[in-house]
């Protein structure tokens, strides 16, 4: 969770009641306590419904599991947010703009020309980083080129994005089917997005990255808000616009890429949760939309998982579920503001 | 006082702002007329650091735009440009509040408080404070960002059509605010206007820029001038004195 | 006109040497030293020139689908895969698969024909909630109803095991075709010659409705005529070979860039460029990989997607 007291724009103190109604102030708070039940309700679910056999089995396998859900939800919730403050932006999200693919495309990249070998004989964690680097090295270059020249429309740049996206997953499969199909069957398997068979042998990592990132993240939670309120308005307000938004998307690509490499991707979860929690909060202040949309993003996937896993046993469906929803919300965002 | 040395911007092969060396006055209020596409808007830009310059220098008080630490120019200059589009869902208090931030960085002091509480009174909008800026009107949206800017309390303030959206009674009101801003405050208020009419009434010196140069620049009565107006704009421009002032007429 | 002629026999090269490239050893010399009976001829008749054919077909008759579907929506990004006719069918495929397996394959396409026509309806009556219509609008709501879609396809096809099925049939792929297994595709022929003498029915309507209206012409018969042609399409070429992603994108505006709009002239085209152009990214699928074959979809969707890039940044510089 974000130390969200200390450091928002606004310390919300005494001064403040006195000119606010009481309603409008109270209404993030009570947002924030209620998804936090509701997230620790789902993670106790998830633990422990329907368990069978010693406890000392089920909890540890579990926990593993809960935890990497744990950190997908806050990967996409944080990425998610923080990418479309940069972007000035609800509709854009870094998955939309073929961020994930482009994951994929370099592992493939990867395989494709050190040979499947690097799969096997590269420590899965030292793989994992350079990928990592390759990945924030490439979305560097990209956003750059997409976001700091002229202004562009955003139509524009959402089409753009996905045909990227669509480009990327073709070169990937391209390579793919230029390896032996041996080698292709090994790295297809860890492609599709599947919430009940996350990667362990990546948490440790992702845990260690997650950390670093969020303490960059808190270091610059003052800079969000005004971010907020347009390029224009942030120069004006003496932020270095330029670098700070440049150390946002590689935070971005950093949190994409840990996400996609404990899941897979999955196009619109984002999308859905900054919505929502957008919708709920009401207030656009980081230190209430950032914590909202990570709880949100728990409740999604942890109880997402419970009860398609324990309620109605199927069990990788919820990737789908959520881009179905999430395809919903897309298109119910883009024809409001179009009719706007 | 803010000196631009040659100041140049290219698009393609359009020169916008074509070498604009010049010496804005401290103190008072300093409007730039001229017609559509005269690079009003894009040599203002440049000299608030919002738009890289192809060519040239811009100092306010001996600071380099280009140079300067963002913060440090933030408590020296501020400007509010006439698209204020926006996604974040804030009130008009969390807005005018973010003009403390160069000073603050986001922890308020209560000295911060003060100026938020004066800009908010400055402009009429204590009512308003802890309405959300999507629920406002176009003019009421106007008035708290001028609010924001104000807030800033910087000895600069640089406005691209602060009069867009605004009816007649608020832009009167706006102009009269920033006249009062200038005279009690000391500050140097620089704007970019289309109606001559306001400009003349209210400004101190005036710019008049055609095809990205200045054409003619002066204390408002040596600009507002029918053989000066109808060089800027090409067209045949009269001027009356009524009161005392000067009022220009070009309805047909 | 001597253009055109160049362009017809590229891609009459393109098929004769499309009938000579694969696995199986099936040159000039080996198909006279041997007797019709023999393996060479054989798979000439049953594999080689169906594959030909079914290439030709769906390449000409996709490009002239998108090519109405830009007319009758009036926007140059449009085609069945960015308007989610192609999901549709899909859905409308499985769908049938699932409730009435055993029904002929006749049966299941004209299922998915229909499914494509409700979905594209679908697609144009969410466009006209928008009142100002952006360019660049239409195919994002396109494509992400196209997502909507294949997600509860997806779903469907999850819950009833039948996931593998799904992906193999909607990959586009050569590979499987064989005599008797390609023939429906002659209806999208129909289908694109249908196009060919309504074309300046379509050209008129993609001038809009008041000035369709103006001319005498019932602006709502020739949008259902261009909405029947596009949905029967897609579904015979999805039930046959699979998706083939942009094809109808690419080719009509790359058509569009040479010859202008003029529908009358550019049909011939788009069909010849077509054919042209799937025989040509077939030919790399299967030499590139040999003896393996890398399937349409990927070689038209690596290629499609970059020239759709540039199609999009093109534009943006024109407006600018």
């Amino acid at each position: 969770m974000q130390p969200d007291q200390s450091s928002g724009i606004i310390v919300a103190s005494p001064w403040y009641k006195r000119f606010v109604p009481s309603v409008t102030l109270s209404r993030p708070i009570l947002v924030l306590v209620i998804l936090g039940v509701l997230a620790l309700v789902s993670i106790v679910c998830f633990m422990t419904l329907g368990a069978r056999g010693s406890w000392s089995f089920v909890l540890p396998f579990r926990g593993r599991k809960l935890l990497s859900l744990i950190v997908v939800a806050y990967a996409v919730a944080m990425s998610t947010i923080l990418f479309q403050t940069v972007t000035n932006n609800r509709i854009l999200t870094p998955s939309i703009m073929g961020f994930d693919a482009l994951y994929i495309l370099i592992k493939t990249g990867l395989v494709f020309f050190l040979g499947i070998g690097a799969l096997t004989t590269l420590d899965t964690q030292a793989q994992f980083v350079v990928e990592v680097l390759v990945m924030v090295a490439f979305s560097g270059l990209l956003f750059r080129w997409l976001f700091l020249g002229q202004e562009r429309s955003l139509h524009l740049l959402v089409l753009v994005g996905i045909v990227f996206g669509i480009l990327f997953r073709s070169v990937s499969q391209l390579m793919q089917r230029m390896l032996d199909p041996n080698a292709f069957n090994v790295l297809q398997d860890s492609f599709f997005a599947s919430f009940s068979t996350t990667d362990s042998s990546l948490l440790v990592i992702s845990l260690v990255i997650i950390g670093a990132v969020s303490v960059v993240m808190v270091r610059l939670m003052h800079t969000y808000d005004v971010l907020s309120l347009g390029r224009a308005q942030a120069i004006n307000l003496g932020v270095n616009y330029q670098r700070t938004v440049v150390t946002i998307l590689v935070l971005v690509s950093v949190l994409v890429a840990v996400s996609t490499a404990l899941v897979g991707p999955i196009t619109f979860f984002g999308l859905l949760v900054a919505s929502l929690a957008h919708g709920l909060v009401g207030s656009s202040r980081h230190k209430y939309i950032l914590p909202a949309a990570a709880l949100l993003a728990i409740i999604c996937l942890v109880g997402g998982q419970t009860v398609l896993e324990r309620v109605f046993e199927f069990d990788t469906a919820l990737s789908i579920i959520i881009e179905f929803l999430g395809g919903i919300v897309f298109i119910f965002l883009i024809l409001r503001r179009a009719a706007r | 006082m803010i000196i631009a040395n040659g100041v140049t911007k290219t698009y393609g092969t359009e020169c916008v702002v074509d070498n604009v060396t010049i010496t804005l006055p401290a103190k008072g209020i300093t409007s730039i007329i001229g017609p559509n596409g005269a690079g009003k808007s894009t040599f203002l830009s440049m000299v608030s650091r919002l738009l890289d310059m192809d060519k040239g220098t811009v100092t306010v008080d001996g600071l380099d735009v280009t140079k300067a630490p963002g913060d440090v120019l933030a408590r020296r200059l501020s400007i509010l440009r006439q698209d204020n589009h926006m996604t974040a869902r804030l009130t008009v208090r969390d807005l005018v509040s973010f003009g403390r931030y160069p000073y603050s960085k986001g922890r308020l002091t209560i000295e911060d408080k003060t100026h938020i509480d004066d800009a908010i009174g400055y402009l009429n909008l204590v009512e308003l404070e802890g309405r959300y800026l999507d629920e406002l009107s176009g003019g009421q949206r106007q008035r708290a960002f001028v609010a924001m800017v104000l807030c800033q309390d910087t000895d600069y303030v640089l406005l691209d059509e602060p009069l867009n959206n605004l009816d007649m009674k608020h832009a009167m009101a706006m102009m009269k605010l920033l006249r009062r801003a200038a005279n009690e405050l000391g500050k140097t208020v620089v704007l970019v206007l289309h109606d001559i009419n306001f400009a003349s009434w209210y400004s101190d010196y005036i710019v008049a820029m055609r095809n990205g140069k200045v054409a003619h620049q002066g204390p408002a009565e040596a600009i507002i001038r029918p053989d000066i107006l109808s060089d800027v704009y090409d067209m045949d421009i009269k001027v009356h004195e009524i009161g005392g002032q000067r009022v220009s007429l070009y309805y047909e | 006109m001597r253009l055109l002629l160049v362009a017809i026999v590229v891609t009459l090269a393109l098929a004769i040497i499309s009938l000579f490239v694969g696995v199986s050893d099936v040159s000039l010399g080996a198909l006279l030293s041997s007797s019709p009976e023999d393996r060479p001829m054989q798979v000439l008749l049953i594999s080689r020139i169906p594959r030909t054919l079914a290439i030709i077909l769906s390449g000409a008759s996709m490009a002239i689908a998108g090519l109405v579907m830009q007319m009758v929506v009036r926007n140059r990004f449009v085609e069945p895969s960015t308007a989610g006719t192609t999901e549709s069918a899909s859905l409308g495929f499985l769908t049938v698969t699932l409730l009435a397996p055993g029904w002929p394959l006749m049966a299941k396409m004209g299922v998915a024909a229909l499914f494509a026509m409700a979905g594209t309806a679908l697609f144009l009556r969410i466009l006209r909630a928008v009142p100002l219509r952006d360019v660049l609008l239409v195919p994002l709501v396109g494509i992400m109803l196209g997502g909507i879609i294949g997600a509860v396809t997806a779903f469907l096809a999850y819950r009833y095991g039948l996931m593998a099925s799904l992906l193999a049939w909607s990959m586009g792929d050569f590979s499987g075709i064989l005599r008797g297994r390609y023939e429906l595709l002659w209806i999208g022929l129909a289908c694109a010659i249908a196009a060919y003498i309504a074309a300046d029915r379509f050209t008129v309507a993609g001038m809009g409705k008041d000035f369709t209206t103006n001319l005498g012409l019932n602006y709502q018969r020739v949008m259902v005529l261009g909405l029947v042609i596009v949905s029967v399409v897609s579904a015979v070429v999805l039930v046959s070979v699979g998706s083939i992603p942009f094809l109808g994108l690419i080719v009509p505006n790359v058509v569009s860039l040479m010859v202008g709009d003029n529908m009358r002239r550019t049909v011939p085209w788009v069909a010849v460029m077509g054919a042209g152009f799937v025989l040509a990214c077939d030919i790399l699928g299967r030499v590139v990989r040999a003896p393996y074959e890398i399937p349409i979809s990927v070689v038209v969707g690596v290629i499609g997607s970059m020239v759709f890039l540039y199609l999009l940044l093109r534009t943006r510089r024109h407006a600018a």
